[in-house]
């Protein structure tokens, strides 16, 4: 197969890989996919309390070029953005900018899964009531 | 060092030079169809037909008049398969193989179990060993065939061919094997090995693709075979269609060599194989070999590196050629079948990687592809979640995994 170059940009060089302190209760961690399926991915991210920003934002993913460079992909993105603009990023915006090509969707919609997962669990540490639901469509 | 490195044997070899050479004048002055009967052209094509039968009988010790030519080896395991479940369905119906074979034993199976067959599929083993005693509980009265792949395309295994043969003699069942990965890489001999039916392929020993082999046992027992395609009765009726002369050729020349150089070529490709498995045991913890080692290929090594995707392993060593059993590799986006058969479970078969060591291999490639992998796989691990996990203690089994 051949990858287009923003993804094998993100897997020769991983943007934000890591692991920040999951007891903090200013970090949400997101873990989605199962190992017999081929995907992990973690995501997590820091926010700032008062300003509600995500300060930073790390990743580690098991799992083809694809779902490596969508996960580095969202943690850019996350930084600087507020939960609630972080929210708004779906799926289709990793397909659109990293050119994947239909058998590798899934790697994209995992991606959003772990931005979604990352936050409920911070807002679940917040004690927020907000529901945040992962999405079941597929682009 | 030339790149890209070819270390995908398993799937197909280059064509050894020696070969080709044998092989092009069947393109040019010698041209013509080894059927016509009445000149000269017909006759030099005849005569490079029967040498290159004379040379694959040897090759596996077997009788010319008991060589088939076909299209290659998916055109030989049909036509073994189907022609025996034609011609001896007054006897029975059943049919018994193992879940590691070659979807084209595979899936003929398949076919034929729409049309009123029985077929049973033995398990294998942890290591990729069909178990004899099994075997001879599955045989019945009705049992017709049994089709056990010599040696396996992605692990390399070998199976225990010869006690499988005797143990098919004694109750006057026909045995079948696709020996396309064994033959010209380890020593077959089918009346040592008691087989009644092996496919050949040359492609897969360094002869051209699109020309094989079935080897058609004629006496003690004689097998008959219902011919799957109508025509001219070609190949003793079994095969009808006008002789690929060059390919055939080909393909006898490349037994020629492989019997000439086999003692010499395994020991190489062992050293070789070996030093692979060394260098990356000695760089790399977590790294697991995939079927027995002890009944294998000698140019096989599959190889799994835990908590590293297959794709992405590949995606960092992409000036060389190999395959993975990861499902994002395959056509049908499932993990190899062949290791999901050995127990191994499917982040195994995930992070695994099939080495085929060939002819034209070099130590040079072998330390240089060895350096690379360990660094991949070591940047990688830092990527993964799940070997920071294990590196924490936690045993990934217990771990409740979100599905979506």
């Amino acid at each position: 197969m051949a990858y287009s170059d923003k993804v094998l940009d993100h897997y020769n060089n991983p943007r934000n890989v890591g692991s920040l302190d999951r007891a903090s209760s200013s970090v949400g961690t997101g873990m989605v996919g199962a190992p017999e399926c081929g995907d992990v991915m973690k995501l997590q991210i820091q926010v700032n309390d008062a300003t509600g920003i995500i300060e930073d934002a790390k990743f580690k993913t098991f799992g083809c070029g694809s779902a490596i460079a969508s996960s580095s992909l969202a943690t850019e993105w996350l930084k600087g953005k507020s939960v609630d603009e972080a929210l708004q990023i779906k799926n289709t915006d990793i397909v659109n900018e990293l050119s994947l090509p239909p058998v590798k969707i899934h790697c994209s919609v995992l991606a959003e899964d772990a931005i979604k997962a990352a936050i409920s669990d911070y807002r679940k540490k917040q004690g927020s009531d907000v529901a945040v639901t992962a999405a079941q469509t597929v682009a | 060092m030339k790149s890209p490195i070819y270390l995908d044997n398993h799937a197909t070899t280059r064509t050894d030079p020696r070969v080709l050479e044998a092989m092009l004048p069947y393109f040019t002055e010698n041209f013509g169809n080894a059927a016509s009967r009445n000149h000269e052209f017909g006759w030099t094509a005849e005569q490079g037909v029967e040498k290159a039968r004379k040379q694959i009988a040897s090759l596996i010790g077997a009788n010319a008049k008991e060589i088939i030519f076909t299209s290659g080896a998916t055109e030989s395991d049909n036509l073994a398969i189907k022609g025996v479940a034609e011609m001896y369905a007054e006897k029975g119906n059943h049919i018994i193989t193992a879940a590691t074979e070659h979807k084209a034993v595979l899936d003929t199976c398949k076919k034929l179990e729409k049309h009123g067959y029985r077929v049973t599929y033995l398990p294998v083993q942890g290591d990729g060993l069909i178990d004899l005693q099994m075997l001879k509980e599955a045989i019945t009265d009705k049992t017709i065939l049994v089709s056990i792949m010599y040696a396996n395309n992605e692990i390399g295994v070998v199976q225990p061919v010869a006690e499988i043969g005797k143990l098919c003699r004694e109750r006057g069942v026909l045995f079948h094997s696709d020996a396309v990965q064994a033959i010209g890489k380890i020593p077959v001999d089918v009346n040592a090995d008691n087989i009644d039916i092996a496919s050949i392929t040359a492609h897969k020993l360094y002869g051209p693709k699109g020309v094989g082999a079935l080897y058609v046992r004629r006496r003690s027992p004689r097998v008959q075979l219902t011919a799957q395609m109508d025509g001219g009765g070609h190949e003793r009726g079994m095969r009808s269609g006008t002789l690929n002369v060059p390919g055939i050729v080909g393909l006898g020349e490349a037994c020629a060599i492989a019997q000439r150089e086999l003692a010499q070529e395994m020991e190489r490709t062992r050293a070789l194989r070996d030093r692979l498995r060394a260098r990356l045991e000695a760089g790399l913890d977590e790294v697991y070999v995939n079927g027995s080692m002890e009944h294998r290929l000698p140019g096989n090594l599959n190889i799994s590196f835990a908590y590293v995707e297959g794709e992405s392993l590949l995606m960092g060593i992409n000036d060389v050629a190999v395959s993975s059993g990861s499902a994002c590799t395959s056509a049908t986006l499932e993990p190899s079948y062949v290791l999901k058969a050995l127990g191994l479970g499917d982040d195994i078969a995930h992070s695994s990687i099939r080495f085929g060591i060939g002819r034209f291999n070099t130590q040079e490639e072998i330390d240089y592809v060895s350096d690379k992998l360990i660094d991949v796989v070591r940047k990688l691990r830092e990527l993964s979640p799940l070997y920071e996990m294990f590196k924490e203690g936690i045993d990934l089994s217990t771990v409740q995994w979100a599905h979506d």
